[in-house]
């Protein structure tokens, strides 16, 4: 899946790393936002062997979209807001 | 007096507005990072586009509950990105997380304003990455400028489908379908009783018609077959027109909901007893039309207490607090609880024809097939439901939901069945030849949502 940014997108650019790779967003994305428009199709791995997962909600409800952020420990990608330097892995 | 509200959507605001005016400076909690709620959530600091662009016909609502949020909650005990995550009745002390830290406030008297989520049906396919709720798709492009897919189908019933729809359109998003379940969707939505609240109304056939207009491709009375698929995600969606003839859209992305059902974990906590209502068909936590839980110090207000949108939710939030007010023996405004009183009665009846206009598509849940995924959060299937209250079963069929939750699992994910939760009773109550509120519904845990063990066992040791 890919999130395409369509407006308001005149925000300053940070950089992010994720799963190691460097990779570009803007500032007031969320973590799902940065990965999705950048590219990375997906969020978390189902631990049930049935496939990638992108989150469903965007509201902090469905619990599918939670990532690693180094230091922070585990996070959902919809509601926690891109830091510039982040290191996000993915489950 | 200590007052507790959780939540700053329409009905928390105007709930708030009213405390503060007597003179009080409640505790105010929400998850969000900033006021508004779910339909007049306010993008992050950096995003420019104005109250008009942001939220259409709703802007002048939207800016009005804006300023009087910003101007309440320096007056208030305002704790952003705080999730209230267990109450403890008796001994009314109610539980938070904030960044962390552990947070534990005693109250007098909570107020509940914690608003709704898309209620959906599942369907082959619908965990794809691609696949998400209709508020999901609103959220991205409100909150963060994006489009969930470069052609969008949108699927489901109810006012949200041809929302999203009109506003991915105004966007400059392809719509590749609008896909509704009920038949004669369009013409339902003129229903008489609808005309009990003729701003909303209008805006409704507003959208329908602009959809129309453009010759958008729009299908009622449809069955929802599949989403397909590849190791990219979405690529199209199946389904079944009216006159029984297969069809696809090719699409990278799906938006889905059929209406929306209350966020009452906490007043399940809170030990409120909840009734099915079978007009709007989503459980309901008990409270009087001012909004008092038979718990006493509970209150309640707002989507959470009941599915009634927002101009309701802003009403009902301030006459929940009047209540609170009355209850604490202060004077308040008897021409304003009158005036609030009578709007809540029109706006019941607006929403009694709206619900029996879009109903919940219970025969597409229950049918759901057995190998189709129903719990997202630990891959269950319908048919695993099924089994647990399936007669030749080891175990004694599961004659309710929470039994039914044991033997199979769904429900017990980490979502705590937000998501499968109504399909999920469905697909039971038809297995057992019974009717979906004799099947009871999932009760609430605590914690509502994920939070570090270690902060649990803190409260519970
Ligand atoms: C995703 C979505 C999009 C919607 N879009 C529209 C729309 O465009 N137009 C429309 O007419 N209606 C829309 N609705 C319907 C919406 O429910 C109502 O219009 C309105 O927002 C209800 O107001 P409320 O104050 O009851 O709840 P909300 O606006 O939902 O506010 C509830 C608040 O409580 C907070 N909260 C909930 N639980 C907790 C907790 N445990 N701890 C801390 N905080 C908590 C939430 O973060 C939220 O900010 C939408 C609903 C959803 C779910
Ligand atoms: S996408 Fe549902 S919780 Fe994040």
């Amino acid at each position: 899946m890919r999130l395409h940014r369509l407006l308001d997108q005149d925000r300053p650019e940070i950089r992010f790393r994720l799963d190691g790779a460097e990779m570009t967003a803007r500032q007031g994305d969320t973590l799902l936002t940065a990965i999705l428009a950048a590219g990375g199709g997906w969020l978390r791995r189902s631990e049930f062997g049935d496939g990638n997962r992108a989150g469903f909600c965007l509201m902090g409800a469905c619990q599918d979209c939670w990532v690693t952020v180094e230091g922070l420990g585990r996070r959902r990608a919809c509601g926690t807001l891109l830091a510039p330097g982040m290191e996000v892995r993915r489950g | 007096m200590k007052v507790v509200v959780v939540g700053a959507g329409p009905a928390g605001v105007r709930a708030v507005e009213q405390l503060v005016r007597s003179g009080l400076s409640p505790t105010w909690l929400d998850e969000a990072a900033d006021g508004g709620g779910r339909i007049y959530q306010r993008p992050p600091a950096g995003f420019r586009r104005d109250a008009r662009a942001l939220y259409g016909f709703e802007a002048t609502r939207a800016a009005a509950l804006h300023a009087t949020f910003d101007a309440l909650a320096p007056r208030t005990d305002w704790r952003p990105g705080t999730l209230a995550w267990h109450i403890r009745p008796q001994a009314r002390r109610l539980y938070a997380m904030q960044d962390g830290a552990q947070q534990e406030i005693g109250y007098d008297a909570l107020l509940l304003c914690t608003g709704a989520m898309d209620r959906v049906i599942p369907l082959p396919g619908w965990t794809r990455p691609g696949a998400a709720t209709l508020g999901a798709a609103q959220i991205a492009l409100k909150a963060q400028g994006c489009a969930i897919g470069r052609r969008v189908a949108f699927l489901g019933t109810g006012p949200l489908l041809w929302l999203a729809a009109y506003q991915y359109a105004r966007a400059g998003v392809e719509v590749a379908a609008v896909l509704d379940t009920t038949r004669f969707a369009g013409k339902l939505a003129a229903a008489p009783g609808l005309w009990h609240a003729p701003a909303t109304l209008a805006t409704g056939l507003y959208y329908t018609a602009w959809l129309r207009a453009r010759r958008l491709p729009v299908t009622e009375g449809i069955v929802p077959l599949a989403i397909e698929g590849d190791a990219d995600g979405v690529t199209g969606l199946r389904w079944r027109d009216s006159a029984g003839r297969d069809r696809a859209t090719q699409c990278d992305a799906v938006a889905m909901g059929w209406g929306l059902k209350p966020e009452a974990q906490l007043a399940d906590l809170a030990g409120l007893p909840f009734d099915f209502d079978a007009l709007q068909h989503n459980w309901v936590p008990r409270r009087d039309a001012a909004g008092r839980a038979p718990v006493p110090g509970i209150y309640l207000a707002g989507d959470g207490a009941g599915i009634a949108g927002a101009e309701v939710a802003e009403i009902a939030g301030a006459r929940a607090a009047l209540a609170l007010l009355e209850d604490a023996g202060q004077g308040v405004d008897a021409a304003l609880v009158t005036h609030l009183d009578r709007a809540l009665r029109r706006q019941a009846r607006f929403r009694a024809a709206l619900d029996r206009a879009f109903p919940f598509p219970s025969a597409l849940a229950a049918g759901l097939a057995d190998d189709t995924i129903l719990c997202r959060c630990e891959a269950i299937t319908a048919g695993e439901l099924r089994a647990a209250a399936a007669e030749e079963s080891a175990l004694v069929p599961a004659p309710e939901v929470n039994r039914a939750k044991a033997y199979s699992r769904v429900g017990m994910g980490r979502c705590q069945g937000r998501v499968c939760g109504p399909a999920g009773a469905e697909v039971l109550a038809a297995a057992l030849g019974c009717t979906v509120a004799e099947v009871g519904r999932l009760r609430g845990q605590p914690p509502v949502k994920p939070i570090p063990i270690t902060a649990m066992e803190r409260v519970a040791g």
